[in-house]
């Protein structure tokens, strides 16, 4: 399946929730958050949200910053 | 009101919450995480600011700003650095709210790459918008007063006008603005970018701000670790003389020593 993460086309197994893409990812869902087609996806909803199809997924974290 | 000795606590209070120190740093431009951790910890800080981006994707086991500054520790601060327009800054703060959970942000609205200036017609639509969302928001703006009452007006939290383009360390360019926007104002104001070295965030102080945000005069700093206890100090002194009250300037000497009793 192919969607557009962080700007970036990429295709990633079928079937994944936000919470299982992130963790194909490697990445530690509490430290980030996710907007999924310019919505923010809640942490709360991040196993029960589905990713289809060309979604345009942004993932973001806190970074050094003034 | 006000009323300290060089012992007590002083304090100020920013959407609801106290802080003692009132010396916020920002966490970009350091070497290391390491170093980030070191120098925020040399400040005193209680807030620190960050900024919000894309994770990086190709190398995942990367460590992570919290991983060595603990946001159980300090109070985050998410900035909307970058953003150009109102919509953008609108979309950051609310993934930042999303990531860490908390109302408090700093909103940058910029409008040109050379000077880093705020772009206020943004700034405004940004933070009518933010602050309908519930979001507690601390504004940096110019030193304009009546944008900065406009600004205290619709509903910040808190003031920040730069003292000089961000990353200058210029100082404070414009001090009787900065004076008359902190009178004029109920909520806590505090001097924003532009501040080179110690005595730039003192004279902000004096002035009577409620705080100093700064990240490269520690950062760029040849020894980050004793600039940041340097700004420490600086910002403790410059409160004291401001509530201590500085004497009259005067144009002529008057002696230290009595005339009386001269052989």
């Amino acid at each position: 399946m192919n969607i557009t993460l962080n700007g970036d086309a990429r295709a990633i197994p079928d079937g994944l929730s936000v919470d299982g893409l992130l963790r194909h990812l490697g990445i530690e869902s509490k430290k980030v958050a996710v907007e999924r087609n310019l919505e923010i996806v809640p942490k709360s909803a991040f196993q029960a949200t589905e990713v289809a199809e060309g979604d345009r997924l942004e993932i973001v974290a806190f970074i050094g910053g003034g | 009101m006000n009323k300290i000795d060089a012992t007590s606590t002083d304090s100020f209070v920013v959407a609801g919450k106290r802080f003692s120190s009132r010396l916020l740093v920002g966490t970009g431009k350091y070497k290391d995480f390491e170093e980030t951790a070191r120098a925020i910890e040399a400040s005193g800080a209680e807030i620190v600011t960050v900024a919000v981006r894309r994770v990086n994707l190709t190398d995942t086991s990367q460590p992570m700003l919290v991983d060595f500054v603990a946001p159980k520790k300090y109070t985050y601060l998410p900035n909307t650095a970058g953003c150009f327009t109102a919509d953008d800054a609108v979309r950051t703060l609310r993934l930042a709210r999303e990531a860490g959970g908390w109302n408090l942000v700093k909103l940058e609205v910029l409008g040109d790459h050379k000077t880093l200036y705020p772009n206020i017609v943004e700034t405004l639509k940004a933070a009518e918008a933010l602050i309908k969302d519930k979001f507690d928001v601390m504004v940096y703006c110019t030193d304009d007063p009546i944008m900065s009452k406009r600004l205290e007006e619709i509903g910040c939290c808190a003031i920040m006008p730069l003292a000089a383009p961000i990353g200058s360390g210029l100082g404070i360019q414009n001090p009787v603005n900065i004076r008359i926007i902190v009178e004029q104002s109920k909520v806590p104001v505090l001097v924003d970018a532009g501040v080179g070295t110690a005595s730039d965030a003192a004279i902000a102080m004096e002035l009577g701000c409620d705080g100093v945000l700064m990240n490269t005069a520690i950062a760029a700093a040849k020894d980050p670790i004793k600039m940041a206890r340097a700004m420490k100090l600086a910002v403790e002194a410059g409160r004291l003389a401001y509530l201590a009250g500085r004497m009259p300037r005067k144009m002529y000497a008057d002696p230290s020593s009595p005339l009386a009793g001269l052989i």
